[in-house]
């Protein structure tokens, strides 16, 4: 138990565009835009003769695009039908779900190269409803009739760990003004600006109306400012991630047929899945997600390497508080430790161990469904050297790790990378 | 007799109705849950009895939210006016989501984790109806 029989390695991974694109793109146009981008970065060329199967994270294409059924829609876009074609769900690890079972399935044989697809469309809604559907990953019984939000939820978690810990609102900023920093050198990202270039640009504006501008010194100053309003004590607009329509695409492939496509595949060193209870009043630990700690554990056991040999990391800053407690969920940093690294600018693309260099959910968008997959994209490109503009680290990526967290922490995929 | 009742998610949501907060206790380990629960997944037993709870415990963890959800838009709160959505720790162990009032929403810093509270049944009025919610004072 805990092991894979055989290895299995990623040979392709590409996304589209992220954005507020709808009605630009719909699902079918961001997938394909995702495959392509995929079957670029294959180095010896892949077709659909190749896979053998289309395994589609997604989370809830039935309530933001009145379809279901994504798993054959997809497949037959890009030439796979008629293989099996299925959609997995697991709120916004929908698609660290679907790459899992895709290495799972590789792993015993009974298919030699999968298609894992991630696709969600969410601006097809206003943002009323789009925060009425994110709230059916939480629990619909007993929370969100207490009016529990998506963003309050991860602002109760980061009530206690504030209260346990000594956390504040400048810790959480930090991560912000981070993963801003990365993805202003993503051209696939949603937001490609840092938070001092927004600020910059607000204050321009307020010039251009002929308003009395404010006395912003810094990025803090700014986002203590009512530009950046409140959304759930302790989270500000900046604390959230972006509504974003995208897609990604990675190619799963066995030991046997890794070398045909590439030279240089990325092993899968580790997988790990966990869960907890939806409601997060049924948990024991409020500062912390018991699922993330399952799945680490699971994930580090089955590659053999601890949390001190991840060099990068991209992990699921849905909110800026969930980055913070995933550090410590990891054992990155012990409890409570985490702020201060962050402070110290260890997670930063310059720091001993960079976090989310694609500019994580926060910059480069949240198409829920499609993130997990994504978070896979960039480790592909960060181990090969390939990252876009300045965003490659300055060291070889030898292993990686990413964590794809569902809902308000009750599914939990973390996948280690080795070359 | 409230041990009549079937350990179902409605027959709670009746007895809040009814301004009660139930829980179910394993009747072969003692284990407490509330919200209800029929299976008790410390001990595998289906041996449960309906117990009322005292309605009193401590806040352990909040948020005040200015973006809520479409019910607590009806209800009136918005931007200027936020709520306070909590997880509660009952005295007798089990925890609880529920509104939060009797604090100043605006001022959530001055809101301590820890505080004592008790029970209060809201009397929600919508579209000519009472519903009745959860929700927790400062004791
Ligand atoms: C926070 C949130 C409610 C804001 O949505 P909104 O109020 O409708 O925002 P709008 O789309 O009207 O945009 C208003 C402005 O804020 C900006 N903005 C929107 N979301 C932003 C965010 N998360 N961070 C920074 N800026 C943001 C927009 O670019 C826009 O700027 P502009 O006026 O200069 O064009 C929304 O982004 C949200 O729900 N995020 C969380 C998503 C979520 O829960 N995902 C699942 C997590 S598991
Ligand atoms: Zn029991």
């Amino acid at each position: 138990m805990g092991k894979l029989s055989k290895r299995v390695a990623i040979v392709g991974a590409g996304m589209s565009q992220f954005g507020q694109l709808f009605p630009l793109k719909r699902n079918p146009d961001l997938w394909v835009d995702a495959w392509v981008n995929a079957v670029k970065s294959v180095d010896n060329g892949i077709a659909p003769k190749d896979v053998d199967a289309c395994y589609v994270g997604n989370y809830s294409s039935d309530l933001f695009n009145h379809q279901g059924h994504l798993g054959p829609q997809m497949a037959n876009l890009v030439g796979l039908t008629p293989k099996p074609a299925s959609r997995f769900e697991g709120a916004c690890a929908s698609s660290g779900i679907a790459l899992r079972q895709a290495i799972i399935a590789v792993a015993s044989g009974i298919h030699d190269v999968i298609a894992v697809a991630g696709v969600e469309c969410m601006n097809q809604l206003p943002t009323s409803l789009v925060t009425d559907a994110l709230a059916t990953a939480s629990d619909a019984l007993f929370e969100y009739p207490a009016g529990a939000t998506f963003p309050g939820l991860y602002a109760t978690v980061a009530s206690a760990h504030f209260h346990k810990y000594g956390t504040t609102s400048e810790d959480l900023m930090r991560i912000g003004i981070k993963n801003h920093e990365n993805g202003a050198e993503n051209p696939f990202a949603q937001m490609q600006r840092t938070i001092k270039q927004l600020m910059q640009s607000k204050l321009k504006k307020l010039e251009e109306q002929g308003k009395d501008l404010p006395n912003w010194n810094d990025e803090f100053d700014y986002l203590r400012s009512s530009s950046n309003p409140m959304i759930a004590y302790p989270l500000r607009l900046f604390d959230c991630s972006l509504v974003t329509d995208g897609a990604a695409c990675v190619f799963v492939a066995s030991e046997e047929t890794a070398r045909n496509f590439t030279d240089t595949p990325i092993w899968i060193a580790g997988t790990g899945q966990g869960s907890a209870a939806l409601s997060i009043h049924d948990r024991d630990d409020l500062t912390g997600f018991i699922a993330t700690r399952e799945a680490a554990r699971q994930a580090y056991e089955m590659s053999g390497y601890g949390p001190k040999d991840m060099q990068i990391a991209e992990l699921h800053d849905c909110f800026t508080i969930a980055e913070l407690v995933a550090l410590e969920d990891l054992d990155f940093y012990e409890k409570g430790k985490a702020a201060q690294a962050i402070k110290e600018g260890e997670t930063k693309r310059d720091g001993v161990r960079p976090i989310n260099t694609s500019g994580g959910l926060k910059s480069k968008g949240h198409p829920v469904g499609a993130t997990g997959a994504a978070q896979a994209v960039e480790i592909f490109k960060q181990m090969r050297g390939r990252a876009e503009r300045n965003r490659q680290v300055k060291f070889d990526v030898e292993r990686a790790l990413t964590h794809n967290l569902g809902g308000s922490g009750a599914t939990c995929v973390v996948t280690i990378y080795e070359k | 007799m409230a041990e009549e009742k079937d350990f179902t998610i409605q027959n709670y949501l009746e007895f809040i109705q009814n301004k009660k907060l139930m829980g179910s206790k394993c009747k072969d380990c003692g284990k407490l849950y509330a919200p209800v629960r029929k299976l008790c997944t410390k001990c595998n037993s289906l041996n449960m009895e309906w117990v009322e709870l005292s309605g009193k415990g401590e806040l352990a963890a909040f948020t005040s939210i200015t973006v809520g959800t479409p019910y607590f838009i009806d209800l009136g709160y918005d931007r200027n006016k936020p709520y306070c959505f909590s997880v509660i720790k009952l005295e007798e162990g089990p925890m609880v989501s529920a509104q939060l009032v009797g604090v100043d929403e605006s001022k959530p810093d001055l809101i301590k984790i820890g505080t004592p509270v008790k029970v209060k049944f809201l009397e929600n009025e919508l579209k000519g109806e009472t519903n009745i919610d959860l929700g927790f004072e400062p004791a």
